[in-house]
């Protein structure tokens, strides 16, 4: 595979591009208890989405139609420790990103290149589709790869060992249908 | 110093920050802001995403599971279990993460290394919160009410006590770690 990447494995430099990917678990499984231990708040990143969510129908539409809506009615969007989190990641990931030489302004990625061809549209209409459909099953599952398959996993959460598999299937079956044929370039 | 820290204090907004630059680092190390690699997984290519979380659960688990035993965590924190919720949910969302590339927090690292399809992606998942949260009473009423068991754990529905899962668990992530690890010395020979 062309995208076998070239980056060392075998050390923990920030000029790596990657490194090893059971280090990396051993990090967030850490990272996990000090979330448990210093505030309280398991990590999670899809209900923090939606609030963005909310705060676009707020800008648009007024803060009446998020204080009435049923769903943030409840959890009313309020800027806070998730917030923070979130911004940070991406401050986070950029620091990484810069000092190992990965940053790129992508628009077509390989694999799908290879199978669903060269056409930016494309990409970006099947990415904006499925970070709809990727956000509504988050919530309507109550949680995402890390708020359900890493912290509530690791709680032994019967909601997150559902979600756990039952993602990948959806998952495999998906990428077998969407890299099944190459595209002819 | 007294914990927990309320996490909505300044404090806690310093803690979070600082928790927050860390697990950007680790998804783009673990070069998990890339969509081959995570889209690489769904296609058994590349066991990178696996290998990660696998570990994450079991030393998080190992440790969250000590930390409560000697009284450090008060309570956990599980989701309700709605079970068809649960399955419609996380078929879309598995679907979902392979036609976008990413779930929600790898999406956002994504986005702060620059991917462009990444960022159209996160407008497509503000989108997703918007339908979500006007269907919700629809959904409510008609899916989450289905098979309702609420927040319980593993434990409680097996009758088979934490500690035997915390042997086991590690037991079957090892083994599935040496046959990924066969499997790619196989491929390379």
């Amino acid at each position: 595979m062309k995208t076998e990447s070239n980056a060392s494995t075998s050390g923990l430099s920030l000029s790596q591009k990657g490194w090893n990917p059971y280090i990396v678990g051993i990090g967030i499984g850490v990272l996990s208890w000090l979330a448990f231990l210093v505030v309280n708040k398991p990590i999670g990143m899809s209900t923090e989405i939606s609030k963005f969510s909310g705060w676009v129908v707020e800008l648009f539409a007024g803060k009446e139609a998020v204080t009435n809506n049923a769903y943030w009615g409840s959890k009313a969007p309020a800027f806070g420790y998730s917030t923070v989190f979130l911004l940070f990641t991406a401050v986070g990931a950029f620091l990484s990103a810069k000092l190992g030489k990965d940053i790129s302004f992508e628009k077509v990625p390989e694999v799908w290149e290879q199978y669903q061809g060269p056409s930016v549209a494309k990409r970006m209409i099947a990415a904006f589709f499925g970070g709809a459909i990727l956000l509504f099953g988050a919530r309507l599952a109550g949680g995402c790869t890390s708020g359900h398959g890493i912290s509530g996993t690791m709680q032994l959460a019967l909601s997150s060992w559902i979600f756990f598999p039952v993602m990948f299937i959806g998952g495999i079956v998906a990428a077998r249908l969407l890299f099944r044929k190459k595209a002819n370039a | 110093m007294n914990l927990p820290i309320p996490k909505d204090s300044t404090g806690g907004l310093v803690i979070s920050a600082l928790f927050g630059i860390i697990f950007g680092v680790l998804l783009n190390k673990g070069r998990v802001s890339d969509y081959n690699v995570i889209v690489n997984q769904f296609r058994f290519k590349d066991f990178t995403v696996l290998k990660i979380m696998l570990t994450a659960i079991i030393v998080g688990g190992l440790g969250v599971f000590a930390m409560k035993g000697f009284g450090w965590i008060e309570a956990y924190q599980v989701e309700d279990a709605n079970v068809l919720g649960l399955v419609i949910g996380s078929l879309i969302f598995g679907v979902g993460m392979v036609l976008y590339g990413y779930c929600p927090g790898t999406a956002v690292a994504a986005i702060a290394t620059g991917r462009l399809h990444a960022m159209v992606g996160f407008l497509g998942m503000l989108l997703g919160g918007i339908v979500y949260a006007f269907s919700y009473p629809w959904l409510k009423a008609n899916i989450l009410s289905i098979g309702q068991l609420g927040k319980v754990r593993l434990d409680e529905v097996t009758g088979l006590p934490s500690i035997v899962w915390w042997v086991i668990l590690p037991v079957v992530a090892l083994f599935t770690f040496r046959f990924i690890e066969r499997k790619a010395t196989a491929a390379k020979a």
